[in-house]
């Protein structure tokens, strides 16, 4: 399968310090990808890079990525002067918009909240209209950057069920930057991970359910050692 | 039985040497509101008229009990005598009228003209470089103090008048807009950018929406600020109009007639604020503060 996004030798600083060292990364059409790493390794940096907004960022090397792609952010980042049903379809051209609009708010099952004002909104329901106005221009990439981090943990495990359920419908490829091991299995064919500004690991998850069930601890286990966490030490056996 | 009401709890198994569990209670009798601790409280029907009305209770006791010469401040009766038998006369009414028009005349050359050039210096690095300097420049000279200046270029008529008022409506209105474009949220900037908005969409999603309320802000001090340079050009040479009024009526020592034009001036500054709120309250529904 050809890949949608192609990263080759990647580099980014910022002031002296460098955050993206030779950074080389393929995502496959359809392919949902994790980007774990510990935080100030660079992975919003890398996000950021792929989504065009590391307008403050020097560097150079070679990115290429599809033309529809789609952003969620950690905060939901509605505007708040605009009704729900205008935030997802904000930027949307046709006349169909508002009727597509209504269909991206019903997947996220908030199809009778259109015309509530983001602010009478919880966070969850913040979260999931910004996931909406991420899904309505059918992206062929879809770059999220800690898209749970601000939701309580019940909260997070829903979304997480939502996310899921929608990437497999509308399948783009997927770039979810988060730190949480856990959601990174949960939800990702492969994980990568980022150490100083390097990708210092990649693991495939199983295909098959009994072997994915028989290799999540292990696979918890290894991830948790590449972050810096050893279970021995604090007292938890994998 | 009330669902608000929290029930003591039964503890089930007492853990030896601990404090005695006290249960958490806050029971709210149904259908009150509670106010934030911290918040403004709950806003009171006519509320904001209060401090007027006890300066008008001041003034009448002092007033009736005698305290206060008529020729130095007449009572509130008096001039509200004189009040009626001006606008029996038509005197006030036509004041009044010439008045609101200078001011109506001020605010639409003053406001669209801060605001576009708000817009031009707010939204473009070179408009900024070549315009905001020279504004601020001029907000350092008091408008009041052009006067002698636009007198020789305009000549003591209308024209000078209506560009005093418009003058003190741009400078407000400029400050205000141009801050609040210039404050526009980066994280929405990305937002724009990531969505694809062309230029045109992102001014007017994002950017003006996110001013309007730096805007309002702008029109409530140039609507107040006209005023004020209405009743100061208004004693120069005018004919007709409050000011005039009340220029001839110090000339025969009329302090009620005086008072009475101070009055209208008062209210037609509340009044016209009171507009620009309600304004901004029906355009900016959106926004939370402590106000509400």
């Amino acid at each position: 399968m050809s890949p949608v996004v192609r990263v080759r030798a990647l580099a980014r600083r910022f002031t002296v310090k460098g955050v993206l060292a030779n950074v080389d990364l393929e995502i496959d059409r359809g392919e949902f990808v994790a980007l774990l790493g510990r935080s100030g390794s660079g992975k919003s940096t890398l996000l950021r890079a792929l989504a065009g907004i590391d307008f403050e960022a020097i560097g150079n090397g070679l990115i290429e990525a599809p033309d529809r792609i789609s952003v969620v952010f950690q905060d939901a980042r509605l505007l708040p002067w605009m009704r729900v049903i205008d935030n997802v379809i904000l930027g949307l051209n046709g006349a169909d918009a508002r009727a597509r609009g209504a269909t991206a708010l019903a997947e996220v099952e908030l199809g009778d909240r259109a015309s509530a004002w983001p602010h009478e909104l919880s966070g969850g329901e913040q979260q999931r209209v910004a996931l909406a106005r991420a899904l309505v221009r059918e992206p062929e990439l879809l770059l999220a950057d800690e898209p749970f981090g601000a939701l309580d943990a019940l909260t997070r495990l829903r979304m997480q069920a939502l996310v899921r359920r929608l990437v497999e419908r509308h399948r783009p490829a997927v770039l979810l930057v988060t730190h949480d091991v856990d959601e990174a299995i949960h939800l990702a064919d492969r994980i990568v991970v980022l150490e100083d500004g390097r990708i210092s690991a990649e693991l495939r998850r199983p295909l098959d359910p009994p072997a994915r069930a028989q290799a999540l601890a292990p696979l918890r286990a290894r991830l948790l050692g590449l972050l810096g966490v050893d279970l021995a030490t604090i007292g938890v056996t994998p | 039985m009330n669902a608000l009401n929290v029930q003591p709890l039964e503890i089930a198994e007492e853990i030896p040497g601990a404090e005695p569990f006290a249960p958490f209670r806050r029971s709210t009798p149904s259908d009150v509101r509670r106010a934030s601790r911290l918040g403004l409280g709950e806003p009171v029907p006519f509320g904001p008229l209060l401090g007027p009305a006890l300066v008008l209770l001041f003034w009448s006791a002092a007033s009736y009990g005698g305290w206060l010469d008529p020729r130095i401040l007449p009572s509130p009766w008096a001039t509200a005598a004189t009040a009626a038998a001006l606008i029996a006369d038509g005197r006030l009414g036509a004041n009044l009228a010439v008045s609101a028009v200078r001011v109506a005349e001020g605010l639409t050359f003053g406001v669209p003209a801060g605001l576009v050039v708000a817009v031009v210096s707010g939204l473009s690095r070179v408009g900024g470089y070549l315009i905001d300097g020279v504004v601020q420049m001029k907000r350092a000279i008091p408008t009041l103090a052009l006067i002698p200046l636009v007198i020789l270029w305009l000549g003591i008529g209308e024209g000078m008048k209506v560009t005093i008022i418009a003058f003190s409506a741009f400078v407000p209105i400029y400050i205000q807009t141009q801050a609040a474009l210039r404050a526009t949220d980066l994280r929405h900037l990305e937002l724009a950018e990531t969505l694809g908005l062309s230029r045109w969409q992102f001014l007017t999603s994002v950017v003006i929406p996110g001013a309007l309320p730096g805007f309002m802000l702008g029109l409530r001090y140039a609507v107040l600020g006209s005023w004020l340079a209405l009743v100061v050009v208004e004693q120069l040479n005018a004919t007709s109009g409050i000011g005039y009024m009340i220029n001839l009526a110090r000339t025969y020592a009329q302090t009620d007639v005086i008072v009475v034009g101070l009055a209208v001036y008062a209210v037609l500054g509340l009044v016209s604020d009171g507009l620009v709120r309600l304004a901004d309250r029906l355009l900016i529904g959106w926004r939370r503060t402590l106000d509400r």
